[in-house]
């Protein structure tokens, strides 16, 4: 049944179809505009207009919008702050995308018929590979050679480090797979398990009178999993960007 | 045996895995709670911490039920 | 099957390519229908071809989806970091900005009074203190002349005092010489009514010899 297939909703279509590339030759491209392109279009774009519509008017005394707009500004920095200490703070305008672009991505997906952009794997994967990129980056810009002492905890004994740094070379390394499947399976999961129990409804509800009154279980369910969701959606986006902002603090303080 | 129902079965095995991250999750809020009745007037400076905790918990339930999907859909 | 019967219901409008690049991965052919989900496929709105691949895990999608992410997120990254963000933290740096100055300044304020309190106390303790030393001062001077006065006044009073028992003196040493005159005088007369004639100086004699 289309109408309650929990998988359905994560399907993209094409919308303005860009196709490169030779299909013959095994070397096509979709570059399409989908739906999924249109709903990171959109987040970008509701973002933008709340960061806007808060910094507009910078008033002395903050109006409603402007002291959301702030409170978002110091919860982010104060996070910042707090984890990669005030050299991180370069930083901050990333952590802030992303904070925000997770954050309004998954809140979008809270309504019906809207399309999850971060319930597709390749996103996140692709968010955690570019936190990851730059954390690597900067620490051999930053500290050249002295960034492979992150590997080397201080204080370990010389005869422990043949285990020790295997062990946090794929810790480091296993980072940014946490990190995505983390944001991606809470969203789908979530994802699909409001739409089974919403399924559970509609395929109670056909059965007549019965029905309605069995369907009404599976109904409260809904409702209580859509307040949870509500929170798993605003809490993956922090947790998201706390991580981002440890890890960016090995890169700021690789020797810790 | 077929391999789609031996790739049901495995799916339904990786569900167990969930079982660990429930233990994880009802041990933080347990702790939590704990904590919080001795010492009420800490307890709400730690409610990030708690919430961060489920979450980094939570996930590793998650990929358990990532990896039933994996078995179901991908290979 | 559970991937071909869900598949029946994923459906894209323009899906040929991705069902291509599926059916080259998997090698598994997409036409095996679920009965269910067929009745149910001609109620779809786009009913044409199908995926068998869970659509987060289908790899024809994920180079637009790369894409589009890198072109949103690298906006949303200009935007943040060129427009938004500076404008944020302007404002409230202006803010914290200002609440500081208006911190000091009222601090300021706040010790110009206080030295202005303890000026006037000083000020108040000099009068204070200035006042005391005139009392002070105008008793003494009070006093010195009101104990030279009196001692004055005394010693005036002292020789008056004096003058009028010497005075008194003389005058009650006259009145008793007087006072033998007249017993003499008064003795003569009553002798003499009695007796006779008496010579004075007998009388005399007698008025001291009873005296005496």
């Amino acid at each position: 049944m289309a109408g309650t297939d929990p998988i359905h909703q994560f399907v993209i279509y094409d919308l303005f179809p860009i196709h490169i590339g030779d299909e013959a030759a095994g070397n096509a491209l979709n570059l399409s505009f989908t739906n999924s392109s249109l709903f990171m279009v959109v987040t970008v774009a509701v973002l933008t207009a709340f960061m806007a519509m808060s910094a507009s008017k910078a008033s002395m005394v903050p109006g409603r919008f402007q002291l959301a707009g702030e409170l978002a500004y110091s919860f982010v920095a104060n996070m910042l702050r707090s984890s990669a200490g005030t050299e991180g703070m370069k930083f901050f305008p990333f952590v802030f995308s992303l904070f925000g672009f997770v954050l309004v991505a998954n809140l979008l997906g809270m309504f019906p018929y809207f399309f999850t952009v971060t319930s597709h794997i390749i996103v996140t994967a692709a968010l955690a590979l570019l936190v990851i990129s730059v954390v690597i980056l900067y620490g051999f810009f930053r500290h050249g050679p002295k960034f492979l002492k992150l590997f080397v905890p201080a204080g370990v004994p010389g005869y422990v480090l043949p285990i020790v740094v295997p062990i946090e070379i794929i810790s480091f390394l296993s980072r940014p797979i946490s990190l995505s499947v983390r944001l991606f399976g809470n969203i789908l999961a979530g994802h699909i398990t409001l739409k089974v129990f919403s399924g559970f409804v509609v395929s109670l509800g056909a059965l007549g009178a019965l029905g309605w009154l069995g369907a009404l279980l599976p109904l409260i369910m809904t409702v209580a999993i859509t307040a949870l969701e509500l929170l798993v959606a605003v809490v993956q986006a922090y947790v998201f960007a706390v991580l981002t902002s440890m890890y960016l603090n090995d890169a700021v303080h690789p020797s810790h | 045996m077929d391999v789609e129902a031996a790739k049901m079965i495995g799916a339904g095995i990786a569900t167990l895995g969930m079982a660990g991250a429930a233990l994880g999750v009802s041990n933080i809020f347990a702790n939590f709670l704990s904590g919080a009745l001795r010492n009420p007037s800490a307890a709400p400076s730690q409610t990030g911490n708690l919430i961060f905790g489920m979450a980094m918990t939570e996930a590793l339930g998650i990929f358990s039920f990532l990896v039933a999907l994996i078995l179901l859909f991908v290979a | 099957m559970v991937t071909q019967a869900y598949a029946q219901e994923a459906v894209t409008p323009t899906e040929e390519n991705l069902d291509h690049a599926v059916d080259a991965t998997h090698g598994e052919g997409v036409d095996a229908h679920d009965p269910t989900a067929d009745t149910h496929a001609t109620t779809e709105a786009h009913g044409e071809g199908h995926s068998d691949v869970f659509p987060p895990f289908d790899p024809a999608t994920f180079p637009s989806q790369l894409l589009w992410l890198a072109i949103s997120f690298a906006a949303l990254y200009l935007l943040m970091s060129k427009v938004a963000l500076p404008k944020v933290g302007s404002i409230i740096e202006k803010r914290q900005a200002t609440i500081d100055a208006d911190l000091q300044a009222a601090d300021a304020d706040r010790q110009k009074t206080d030295a202005a309190i303890a000026s006037y106390e000083k000020a108040l303790a000099e009068a204070k203190s200035k006042a005391q030393a005139i009392a002070t001062q105008s008793r003494d001077a009070m006093q010195a002349d009101l104990a030279a006065k009196r001692s004055a006044a005394e010693a005036t009073l002292a020789t008056k005092v004096s003058e009028a028992e010497a005075r008194i003196t003389t005058t009650k040493n006259a009145a008793l010489a007087h006072v033998d005159e007249i017993a003499a005088e008064t003795a003569q007369a009553v002798v003499g009514q009695f007796v006779g004639d008496v010579s004075a100086d007998s009388v005399r004699a007698a008025v001291a010899k009873v005296k005496g």
